[in-house]
């Protein structure tokens, strides 16, 4: 709003029509100053289009009908020839049509009458105000539904541009230095390299910490990033007090997918990227830590508590199968309240084990107990 | 004795380079805090300029998405932004996974990983989710993304999928279904090979077997029905997502 200009009255859910016509402001906010008549786009407030009071020849009211919101039509003046353009060069309408689909109509024809009626825009000159030409003879004179619109989306489209060109600049300047600082590093680790490893440990953690300040690979392993520092060890221990709990509520077993939405859930901010979880897992054991990492077969990693004996596990899930003559890892999850990844784990277990046999057909992976080995 | 003042000197060289990094570091590092006072609103709401951020970090050997801990993720907050949307992927992808056996298209993907996100959260684009998704791999849960026609397939179950069962999921891209003899044809495959490939994916519950289609039987795979996107993930389906 410009100085001297005061908001009498606004409205959402408003669809600005051309005519008889739809165009593509079909849902905004409908907002009624001294000085004009402005919609703004609900989803894109930066498509803003305003009309002067001043170019409103009357206003009608349409009532609502079986499937449409009543509206408001606003019959206008001809554009006169030094109006700003706008979205729309011509139009063969000279209203336009704005339908409230969230109602608000009857309040806001009261309101709207009242500043066409008194016009105090006369009286309070705030920004331009657009002269209007009310000679109906004219010598151009074009019908045009929607008047004395601000062009704000094309201004507000250069601005943005502006701003993009200069953060891809500053982006560029910013890689030079990064890549001195791979560069650097890959000096060190050679260093590290022909010194055969007299280099101190102390000295190799603050080397692998700065290597994971940068997200840079580490020269030397060429392994994940980042294992083995403080950062890691430290995420080890809270990880262990953060799962306890969850792990006994779920047998003792997790994956580690799971554990990555748990973690990361809980905090909300900061969180972990999959590096991080995998690095300080595999600390796990080495700091005694109650938890531990494991890797099946199949690739699947999973965070098992110390106490937990999956071995064991597969002794009941053999009973549990034998009761039953046969079990998919579905209908094994179901019996036993697991995820169906970690069931098919432990049967694949048992099954390596030599106390399940498979039948692989396509209806699916089925487990029996192992008769050759119990009935030989 | 000269071999011990030889390795003295090489602590020493070490020891140098590595204050000298500690000192860049702590450089780059206010680099870092201006460009992300000026730009990181840039980041957050521009899916084109993310694009370049990581394709000239990648360029350089850095990678920003390597630890929460690192200073790209702290200071332009771009790791959280692709850490929470793993979890929103892995949540799609187990809600849905009884549905398309753990296959399902980057499109019907990021219809739903947008549905989630709701109307006021950032924007997210494909090459978001492909870049989030490369990242979960590590997880060890069978986080695959496999080209077909132009797009990408993702898989989210441990299932070997090999060279062979990729080329049938491209064929049957064009109509969300295959048939032997089309596999036949296209591949120049024997009966045999084409079978096995088929059986395996009826097995993990990637495709579905229709005997009643005229001529021969239909293998059609869930995730390339299209008539399927942006169906409603049902509540029972959200359940099974949190584990």
């Amino acid at each position: 709003l410009e100085l001297g200009e005061t908001l009498v009255i606004q409205q959402r859910g408003v669809r600005l029509c051309d005519g008889e016509e739809k165009v593509k402001f079909d849902s905004g906010v409908l907002l009624l100053s001294t000085h004009r008549l402005i919609w703004r786009d609900q989803k894109n407030h930066e498509c803003c289009i305003a009309v002067p009071l001043s170019q409103i020849v009357f206003i009608e009211e349409q009532a609502a009908g079986i499937g449409k919101s009543a509206k408001i039509v606003v019959h206008l003046h001809p554009a006169s020839s030094n109006k700003e353009p706008g979205p729309f060069q011509s139009s063969k309408y000279s209203y336009i049509k704005l339908s409230f689909k969230e109602h608000g109509q009857i309040e806001f024809y009261r309101r709207l009458s009242e500043e066409i009626i008194q016009r105090r825009w006369e009286n309070m000159p705030a920004g331009q105000t657009i002269q209007v030409n009310k000679d109906p003879q004219a010598r151009r004179i074009r019908a045009v539904g929607i008047v004395g619109i601000e062009r704000k989306l094309e201004e507000k489209r250069k601005e943005t541009d502006k701003n993009i060109s200069e953060a891809f600049e500053d982006l560029s300047k910013l890689m030079e230095k990064a890549k001195e600082m791979v560069e650097l590093s890959k000096s060190i680790a050679n260093k590290i390299k022909e010194k055969q490893g007299d280099i101190t440990e102390d000295e190799t953690i603050r080397f692998k910490s700065y290597l994971l300040s940068m997200g840079i690979a580490n020269p030397v392993t060429r392994e994940t990033h980042g294992s083995g520092t403080h950062y890691h060890m430290q995420l080890a221990k809270q990880l262990a007090g953060i799962l306890q709990t969850p792990l006994e509520e779920r047998g003792g077993i997790m994956s580690l997918t799971e554990v990555y939405c748990l973690v990361n859930r809980a905090r909300g901010l900061e969180l972990l990227s999959p590096e991080d979880l995998v690095n300080a897992c595999k600390m796990l054991e080495s700091l005694k830590l109650p938890l531990r990492l494991r890797i099946f077969d199949s690739g699947v990693m999973v965070i098992e508590l110390q106490s937990h004996n999956e071995e064991e596990m597969v002794a009941s899930a053999l009973e549990t199968v034998s009761e039953k003559g046969s079990l998919t890892a579905d209908e094994f999850a179901k019996l036993v309240g697991m995820s169906v990844l970690l069931a098919k784990e432990r049967l694949l277990l048992a099954e390596k084990m030599g106390h399940l046999c498979r039948d692989d057909s396509v209806e699916g992976l089925r487990f029996y107990p192992n008769l050759f080995l119990t009935q030989s | 004795l000269p071999q011990a003042k030889y390795k003295e000197r090489g602590t020493v060289l070490a020891e140098d380079q590595l204050a000298q990094m500690s000192k860049q570091l702590d450089m780059f590092k206010t680099n870092l805090e201006e460009f992300a006072s000026k730009h990181k609103q840039e980041i957050r709401k521009n899916p084109e300029f993310r694009v370049q951020f990581q394709d000239m970090c990648a360029t350089i050997g850095v990678d920003p998405l390597a630890s929460g801990k690192g200073f790209w993720s702290e200071m332009l907050g771009v790791g959280d932004f692709y850490y929470e949307l793993g979890v929103q992927i892995i949540e799609v992808c187990l809600a849905l996974k009884h549905r398309n056996g753990g296959l399902i298209m980057l499109e019907e993907l990021h219809q739903q990983v947008l549905k989630g996100r709701g109307k006021f959260a950032q924007d997210v684009s494909q090459d978001d989710l492909l870049r989030a998704i490369k990242k979960l791999k590590v997880l060890g849960n069978g986080f695959g993304i496999i080209p077909v026609g132009g797009t990408y397939l993702i898989q989210s179950v441990p299932a070997e999928l090999n060279m062979d069962h990729t080329v049938v999921l491209q064929l049957a891209e064009k109509k969300g279904y295959v048939t032997v003899s089309e596999i036949r044809s296209s591949l120049k495959w024997e009966m045999e090979r084409a079978k096995q490939v088929l059986e395996h994916l009826l097995k993990e519950g990637m495709a579905w077997l229709d005997t009643q289609a005229e001529g021969e039987p239909q293998y059609w795979l869930p995730a390339l029905f299209t008539e399927l996107y942006s169906q409603e993930i049902t509540p029972e389906e959200a359940e099974a997502a949190i584990p």
